[in-house]
């Protein structure tokens, strides 16, 4: 954990309704009390440049950048420990999915590699309705770094042996695509 | 009982082999399952990154599939990600019904309407609470006698929804494990994250979590999953995972129905164990050592 031991708050560009605009109940984020429970239940803590619990506090106090840019929401995956274990409630896990998709609006560099498994994932989704996983991983290393490939042919090819993993393209792509439904949505989340 | 079974990607792909299993095992106990015609991805954990009403609208999407079969029928889950993704859904409309509205605004590119009752279960709970233990016990013709099963529900599983079991301790496994004359392998990494999608996006951190895991189950013949990812990831990662813990780990990785059908005598295109990554080798000699023994 990187995070600066001190940080001079007159210093730092702040801005105090980040948790009220992050949607969901992200600004219940305010009733943190930073007892370290969540950071002592995350899987993923010892991996991060900022501890979930002071991750929440620079929430708090409107650190936008900092939280926007550091490795945290990244690594978490999802496993509902904090949240449930949270003494004041806080829906933590849920309030990390709208910091993701802030920091992807801003094009954030942090998001770089990690949104782009997201959107290669809703790419697929929305062309066949169902997540391929060979062509999902082929469009994820696309849009990232495709050096991570490597990382995954071994798994791949042993995958491939045992019958896992699917090399065949979906042919009845018209009967399933969820483009229509995509459109609407995008329509829909452009009113509001 | 009559069951509505939405199987999700994964089990549509690399993990057959939980979905044959899962469908046989139910039917050997007398209930009846039906998957939900032309059902879709459901959001996974990217659709409400992409945006929060399509992280609502893709599940709701099949929920509204088997609200026009039968809205009064429970709806089956085997993964934990799906799972915890209807779960999530039901229980935002319930709170708020401008959002039940928004999401038929859009589920009617696809004539579809989504009314808010569908129920969804998690297959464990299914297994652990719709059959006696005498039910499943009377069901076995080749007791796992001897065989050590590490229980292994992962995290959305039990988390954050957990009407049917505690989402720090859950519980649900070891009596199916006992039915099968199984012995249980209790651990702290029981209902621990397998390191998910995290595995994709930062491999290192992923690997760490599929460590710890084996490492708490060690001891144990093998790993009993009930979740595709985890049970992908445990497997897929163990050498990686190996490295970490400093020593070889070689622990198979079954799902719960496949060791159920193992115990029920069902044939090896419902069980497909020659699919794993993991050699399930060491499982069947184990068996193979005991079935004198008990014989004798
Ligand atoms: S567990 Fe909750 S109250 Fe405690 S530090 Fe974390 S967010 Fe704050
Ligand atoms: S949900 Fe995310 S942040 Fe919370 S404990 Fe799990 S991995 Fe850590």
């Amino acid at each position: 954990m990187a995070a600066p031991e001190v940080m001079d708050l007159t210093k730092v560009g702040r801005d105090p309704t980040f948790s009220d605009r992050l949607g969901g109940d992200g600004k219940l984020v305010h009733r943190c009390i930073q007892c370290g429970t969540c950071t002592a239940s995350c899987p993923a803590s010892a991996a991060m440049d900022i501890s979930p619990r002071q991750m929440w506090r620079m929430v708090q106090l409107g650190l936008v950048d900092e939280v926007l840019e550091s490795t945290t929401m990244w690594l978490c995956s999802l496993c509902y420990q904090c949240q449930v274990r949270c003494p004041r409630g806080i829906p933590l896990t849920e309030t990390i999915t709208y910091l993701k998709q802030t920091a992807m609006k801003e094009g954030l560099v942090s998001s770089r590699q990690s949104g782009a498994f997201y959107r290669a994932f809703a790419d697929v989704m929305r062309r066949y309705g169902r997540n391929r996983e060979m062509e999902f991983m082929v469009r994820y290393f696309m849009k990232g770094n495709p050096l991570t490939a490597f990382k995954f042919v071994r798994m791949g090819t042993v995958m491939m042996m045992r019958g896992k993993v699917h090399l065949e393209l979906p042919v009845d792509r018209e009967g399933r695509s969820l483009e229509k439904l995509f459109r609407r949505v995008a329509e829909l989340e452009a009113e509001a | 009982m009559r069951y509505l079974f939405y199987p999700g990607c994964s089990l549509d792909g690399s993990a057959l082999e939980y979905k044959r299993s899962m469908t046989a095992v139910l039917e050997a106990l007398g209930s009846e399952v039906a998957e939900i015609p032309e059902w879709t991805c459901c959001g996974a954990s990217a659709a409400s990154v992409v945006s929060d009403l399509l992280g609502h609208v893709l599940p709701a999407r099949n929920l509204a599939l088997a609200e026009q079969i039968d809205e009064d029928m429970t709806i089956i889950a085997a993964c934990s990600a799906c799972y915890a993704n209807f779960r999530r859904t039901g229980q935002a409309v319930q709170a708020d019904p401008a959002l039940l509205e928004r999401i038929n605004r859009a589920l009617e590119v696809e004539d579809l309407t989504y009314r808010g009752k569908a129920q969804v279960r998690h297959l464990m709970d299914v297994l652990a609470n719709d059959f006696s233990t005498e039910e499943i016990e009377a069901r076995v013709e080749r007791p796992l006698t001897g065989l050590v099963v590490a229980p292994y529900y992962g995290c959305q599983t039990v988390r954050p929804f957990s009407p049917y079991d505690d989402d720090q301790a859950p519980t649900s496994m070891p009596p199916i494990l006992e039915a099968l004359s199984a012995t249980v392998h209790r651990h702290n990494r029981e209902a621990s994250c397998c390191g998910t999608s995290v595995l994709m996006t930062k491999q290192e951190a992923g690997v760490s979590m599929v460590a710890e895991v084996l490492d708490g189950c060690d001891g144990a013949d093998c790993l009993a999953a009930i979740c595709p990812m985890c049970q992908l990831n445990m497997e897929g990662y163990q050498d990686r995972a190996s490295k970490v813990l400093g020593r070889q780990v070689n622990l198979p990785v079954l799902f719960l129905p496949q060791l159920m059908g193992l115990a029920f005598g069902l044939s090896d295109d419902v069980l497909m164990l020659e699919r794993h990554m993991v050699p399930v080798t060491p499982v069947l000699s184990r068996l193979q050592q005991a079935a004198p023994a008990a014989a004798g």
